[in-house]
């Protein structure tokens, strides 16, 4: 089954034609995708990469039946682009843009709420369901397909956990980056729960990091489901200073209650199998899917 | 990004929000002006004078001053200016003055005993929603209030559509027990505040305290601003307020090459590809009997400028005993970014300390081997475990 994308997907790309856009489609079309056009207001009419342009989100799923968008809009413009992609009838919206303002963001998740859209990201790499279609930056060929679900607030720690995952003779159901800003469309908890009711999906890696309670909730959220699956987590950024943001706009500790440290403990005792080297995430997983 | 009180000030004042009379100063001649001028203004020689750091606990580290006449504001105008002011927050070197702000004393006797109340407006990233939190405990640390009293925290939500509304400002200055004109005077501090922390685009507004006069007005005796770094793109006019003095030297340096770094105190400095990999790299130095020494995000790119760039920054760091590089190649190839950081270390030349070089993902293998016939004192790794290894070795 997967979640999210799979090869009936039809994507749309918006800011197609920019320089983002135009190498990731590329790589996203090579990789299989079902790329069926894209959008850049005011070159509507246009064809790139071989896919026609449209002027507006609505025109390019009245033409082609798009129900997947991705966007690389720059940061002043991307919180707009979300939201024509959900007035439009987008049911996936996946939103690599970095360093959209917080403000924006507010506004969006107001402006989407009650419609029939989920949003991904922004600031994340986007969603990969492997041999069938990749929505996002990622390397492709890392992700060996498999049983394996991913959630992660980071782009290459997810590459680090599909890579180690596939030498422990594993697979990727779906990987969903989430993103790493303070606010963001899904939650860890929400994709986690897109996971656990997959039928395809028999173990998750949850990857979290310092800042906010994302990984808490979702703790919570498994425990009071029974723990149906597997789930091994992982918290960048134990040795974090407080105060400080580390890279990622949401990375900063703010209390007590969001440091890795904190996050650690509430999912152990919430029965996730959380390693502390990054570098036990695959054989971690294959221990616990044997025992 | 982080304001001084006077520059916070100056953009609540802007919006209506009621603050001290007060003049700024960076040298002692324009203190001295400065105090005349408040004098004048005030018809009182007293006033306060107070240094301009980014750090909290000002009082009690010596850099809040109040003084009864001008000589005396004189006075400690020119201790406080250019001192090593050390606080709660500095750290022991402490942080040199170079801005003073002179204020009128709104603590005055009279009819009421003024009064203190903490408010401040900030986003609540689980609701994905602004949030006004007041407390009659004003002066206080309030994340201890809100720790052992919670109760004692008024807090409004605000609905994106519509902003918040008159009602919220009412039931946040009765929470307080403002009355009269004080309470006239909260509505609208609390309306005027909420469209400075909008409109500037900033991630925290805190006012602590709040101050009821014994005349029954209300100010802003202190004032914190942090705003959206991802925003100043649309606010040139408070981009402009960034004081790098207030910032770490290499964050700054590193800042101007695109690099995303933040200095520790470790004994590893390292250079990785992605943030969350970044603070992931961090944990592993510590696992493996280090200290990270930086936090070091070159991005996508990870090519030998980037990579020059940060050998340069990190090794101005006396503290740093080894590097370790942690790139995951993605779309860009590992052999390629391995040519790049070989590139890199001959131009920066002789480095004293081992670095090792982890790359892992598309040619991997081949990235190893040029690392490998370099020639040069680093050592490769491909999985995070041989790293962490490496790690372990060099630093015996």
């Amino acid at each position: 089954m997967s979640v999210l994308v799979n090869k009936n997907s039809r994507v749309i790309v918006q800011g197609f034609t920019g320089s983002e856009g135009s190498f990731h489609a590329g790589q996203m079309i090579e990789y299989g995708t079902q790329v069926v056009g894209g959008v850049t207001p005011g070159k509507g009419g246009t064809q790139h990469l071989d896919c026609p342009v449209f002027n507006t989100v609505a025109q390019a799923v009245a033409a082609t039946g798009a129900n997947v968008s991705i966007i690389f809009v720059p940061p002043a413009f991307a919180a707009d682009a979300i939201m024509e992609a959900a007035d439009s009838g987008i049911e996936v919206i996946i939103c690599i843009t970095e360093g959209i303002p917080v403000q924006d963001m507010v506004k969006v998740k107001e402006f989407i709420k009650g419609k029939n859209t989920r949003l991904i990201g922004p600031n994340c790499p986007g969603v990969i369901t492997p041999e069938e279609a990749k929505v996002g930056i990622m390397p492709g060929f890392i992700f060996k397909k498999g049983t394996i679900g991913i959630v992660s607030k980071s782009g290459t720690l997810t590459y680090e956990a599909a890579d180690q995952i596939a030498k422990a003779g594993l697979g990727i159901s779906t990987a969903i980056g989430i993103g790493g800003d303070p606010i963001i469309g899904t939650t860890t908890k929400e994709a986690v729960e897109l996971l656990m009711n997959d039928n395809e999906t028999e173990g998750i890696v949850m990857i979290g990091e310092i800042g906010g309670n994302l990984e808490a909730e979702a703790a919570r959220w498994i425990r009071d489901n029974g723990n149906k699956k597997p789930v091994v987590g992982f918290i960048a950024g134990q040795t974090a200073p407080k105060g400080k943001r580390m890279g990622h706009a949401g990375a900063i500790i703010g209390g007590a209650e969001d440091t890795a440290e904190a996050k650690m403990r509430i999912m152990q005792e919430c029965g996730i199998t959380v390693v502390k080297s990054p570098a036990e995430i695959g054989i971690t997983m294959k221990k616990v899917l044997q025992s | 990004m982080n304001l001084h009180e006077y520059q916070a000030k100056s953009i609540l004042k802007k919006y209506g929000v009621a603050v001290p009379r007060g003049y700024v100063a960076n040298t002692l001649e324009e203190a001295r002006e400065a105090i005349q001028k408040l004098a004048q203004e005030t018809g009182s020689p007293k006033c306060v004078v107070k240094a301009q750091i980014h750090a909290g606990g000002r009082g009690k580290g010596g850099g809040v001053k109040l003084a009864n006449n001008a000589d005396e504001a004189f006075t400690h105008a020119s201790n406080i200016l250019g001192m090593q002011l050390v606080t709660a927050q500095t750290g022991p070197e402490g942080k040199k003055v170079r801005t003073l702000l002179i204020e009128e004393n709104v603590y005055q006797p009279g009819e009421l005993p003024p009064k203190e109340f903490y408010i401040s407006i900030l986003l609540d990233r689980s609701r994905a929603q602004n949030l006004v939190m007041a407390s009659a405990e004003g002066g206080m640390n309030i994340e201890e209030v809100a720790h052992k009293t919670p109760e004692k925290i008024l807090k409004e939500w605000i609905d994106p559509r519509v902003g918040l509304q008159d009602f919220q400002a009412r039931r946040i200055a009765f929470g307080l027990g403002l009355e009269g004109n004080g309470f006239r005077e909260g509505v609208a501090f609390i309306k005027a505040l909420y469209k400075a922390y909008i409109e500037s685009d900033a991630l925290l507004v805190e006012i602590n305290p709040m101050l009821r006069t014994s005349d029954n007005r209300i100010l802003a005796a202190d004032a914190k601003i942090n705003l959206d770094d991802n925003a100043l793109f649309r606010h040139k006019d408070l981009a402009e307020m960034r004081d790098i003095y207030e910032e770490d030297p290499l964050e700054v340096e590193a800042k101007a090459s695109d690099l995303n770094y933040v200095k520790l105190e470790g004994n590893v400095g390292c250079m990785v590809n992605g943030a969350g990999l970044a603070m992931a790299t961090m944990d592993i130095i510590k696992l493996s009997g280090g200290e990270p020494a930086n936090f070091l995000d070159v991005g996508g790119g990870a090519n030998a400028q980037t990579v020059e760039a940060g050998f340069r920054i990190i090794l101005k760091d006396p503290n740093v005993k080894a590097i370790l590089i942690n790139i995951f190649g993605g779309i860009v190839r590992c052999d390629r970014v391995a040519n790049g950081i070989v590139e890199a270390y001959k131009k920066v030349g002789n480095i004293p300390v081992p670095i090792i070089v982890r790359l892992q993902g598309t040619n991997a293998a081949e990235g190893a081997k040029v690392i490998d016939e370099s020639g040069l004192k680093v050592y490769s790794a491909i999985t995070l475990e041989q790293a962490a290894q490496k790690v372990r070795e060099v630093l015996g």
